[in-house]
């Protein structure tokens, strides 16, 4: 005890006080970009969001109409609703196959190496030149019956499921993999010489064992989902859309992130203030998920 | 008995060796129709997309040499400019990220916890909430360019970094530190003699996944570089389908096999590294 408060007063003189001296060298750098990379945008943006403006410096208070409107926007409301379903499909879908692959490809099989290299490949590719690819690939299907993706809805959905699944599955399977490796030995024999079959041990030894790395997986995949952007954007780019009796139109492939994004850059530079505060709606549900990520994550480290 | 199960084993291990080897086929099988895409003639890669090229579809090297020059923006600027953009950025971020870790970490004052929870909530925040605001900013500090873009990168990406860098640089005992500021060292020598080597591991992770961020990001430098002089390949693969009406597929599958090729060569040199980042770099959101 009486060494520690040693050290940590050796500490302050030795330490602490020649870096405080060095501030400038150490700390400003990251902070003066940090400030304009994130800090100032962040803040500017939580104000324009109550505010009518077509650029930042001309601007007109206006409360809370902007997400008044945001609300009653159709094409805000159907993305939310397609995003939401795209995430949990994909959620389940991903999180399932990735376990599925990791666990087989843990069993000592031959070849588990290059199968590895083989499935992870797909992540080192950006999002718009998947999207392309796989456009490439639907189109090529459907020629046949003269048609294409950009013609309907369902094809548009579950091709971005299959894209991401192709995707992901092998970025979830190296977290998997990792937690599956981390499962002590003796636990998985001691199971075994109590007489439990493979399918038992995987219930009450294995997925217990791993259930932080399910949990990461599970929220990576969730806030992926929802953040999507590149590969829908160049798999179907919101197409088709329908015109709603009332005039306006609703592109039916399109996820939130692209609304948001169409609304600031589409042709009506007046909605950049809807833009806004759909965006910073967009935000606290990122947030949240993220938010109850950490905290779920921290409370596992707490109990090992 | 034992031995036949032995045997029953090895079958079933045999069997999902050949159910991957399929699967891993499958896998691949969207990179190789972009190869065989790449020299058919643009006519015949929507209708014939799953065939070998016959001698009516075959287009030799027409779509790579169409491909690098067409949409009156050269196709290797544009390499050339993400492959800028990707090391400075990379760098600027290992560079000053590790050491206001570092700073955050032993001096831990009451400013040290809000920029360190400032970092940490960034990490939260999806780019749609601060694009149109940042690239405004970037555009009135001339941060458009591919030699100062790196800056935003260190900016919005200093949330990660940071994070990573933290969380290691507390893991490591004072005494080596202690030790060395005993001998005279002074903190920006201490740095860069002591500390910086000890960090490479987290280095390398944290490399890693910025250069997979920068070098596939979009719609960042999409919005804040200035368009009409700087392009990066994934705002050029966009271009070519995006803004040029009439789309030669052919070329645009040339340019996205050159544009994969890189890719390829990058992961299968540093393979162990990247797997290993991932799996570090897993926490972020």
């Amino acid at each position: 005890m009486k060494r520690r408060r040693n050290s940590g007063s050796v500490n302050s003189y030795l330490l602490r006080r020649p870096i405080q001296h060095w501030s400038p060298v150490f700390l400003l750098p990251m902070v003066a970009a940090f400030c304009i990379g994130f800090v100032w945008p962040f803040l500017q943006g939580l104000f324009l969001s109550f505010t009518k403006f077509k650029t930042t410096s001309k601007w007109s208070w206006v409360g809370i109409e902007n997400y008044l409107k945001a609300f009653q926007d159709q094409s805000f409301r159907y993305s939310f609703g397609y995003t939401a379903l795209y995430a949990f499909i994909s959620l389940v879908l991903i999180n399932v196959l990735a376990f599925m692959v990791a666990y087989a490809l843990t069993q000592k099989i031959k070849g588990s190496n290059l199968f590895r290299t083989v499935f992870f490949m797909p992540n080192l590719i950006g999002g718009i030149v998947l999207g392309y690819i796989w456009s490439m690939i639907f189109d090529g299907l459907l020629s046949a019956y003269s048609t294409s993706i950009l013609t309907n809805t369902t094809w548009g959905f579950w091709g971005l499921i299959i894209l991401m699944c192709w995707q992901q599955i092998g970025y979830m399977m190296i977290i998997y993999i990792a937690g599956l490796q981390a499962v002590p030995e003796d636990m998985l024999e001691a199971a075994k010489i109590d007489g439990a079959n493979r399918w038992q041990t995987l219930i009450k030894v294995t997925i217990p064992n791993i259930m932080p790395s399910i949990t990461i997986c599970m929220f990576l995949t969730l806030t992926n989902g929802f953040k999507l952007f590149d590969q829908n954007l160049a798999l179907t780019g919101g197409l088709p859309y329908i015109i709603n009796p009332d005039g306006t139109t609703v592109h039916t492939t399109e996820m939130l992130a692209l609304n948001i994004y169409n609304t600031f850059y589409g042709q009506n530079v007046n909605s950049r203030g809807v833009a806004q505060a759909k965006a910073v709606l967009f935000f606290i549900l990122v947030a949240t998920i993220g938010l109850l990520q950490l905290r779920s994550t921290r409370k596992k480290e707490v109990q090992q | 008995m034992k031995h036949r199960s032995l045997q029953k084993k090895n079958a079933g291990k045999n069997l999902l060796t050949v159910f991957f080897g399929v699967i891993s086929i499958l896998y691949v099988f969207p990179v190789f129709m972009v190869l065989l895409n790449s020299f058919k003639k643009n006519t015949f890669v929507k209708t014939e997309t799953f065939s070998w090229p016959t001698a009516e579809s075959f287009a030799g090297l027409d779509n790579f040499i169409k491909g690098l020059t067409f949409g009156n923006y050269p196709f290797l600027k544009s390499a050339l400019f993400s492959l800028v953009i990707t090391l400075l950025s990379t760098a600027l971020i290992l560079l000053f990220t590790s050491m206001a870790a570092w700073y955050i970490a032993r001096v831990d004052s009451l400013f040290c916890r809000i920029v360190y929870f400032a970092c940490v909530f960034s990490m939260v925040v999806p780019f749609q909430m601060v694009m149109f605001t940042l690239s405004k900013t970037a555009d009135t500090l001339k941060l458009n360019t591919p030699w100062t873009i790196p800056i935003i990168y260190l900016g919005f990406g200093a949330g990660l970094a940071v994070f990573m860098f933290t969380g290691f640089v507390k893991s490591i005992p004072l005494d080596i530190e202690e030790a060395a500021a005993i001998d005279g060292c002074g903190p920006l020598r201490t740095y860069f003699s002591v500390v910086l080597p000890m960090l490479r591991p987290t280095m390398i992770s944290v490399a890693i996944l910025e250069i997979m961020w920068v070098w596939n990001d979009y719609l960042l430098p999409y919005l804040v570089l200035d368009r009409t002089q700087y392009m990066t390949i994934p705002i050029h693969v966009q271009y070519l389908k995006g803004s040029y009406g009439v789309v030669d597929l052919g070329a645009t599958m040339a340019l996205i096999l050159l544009s994969i090729i890189p890719v390829i060569v990058f992961y299968l040199t540093c393979q162990k590294h990247i797997i290993k980042g991932v799996a570090a770099g897993a926490v972020k959101g």
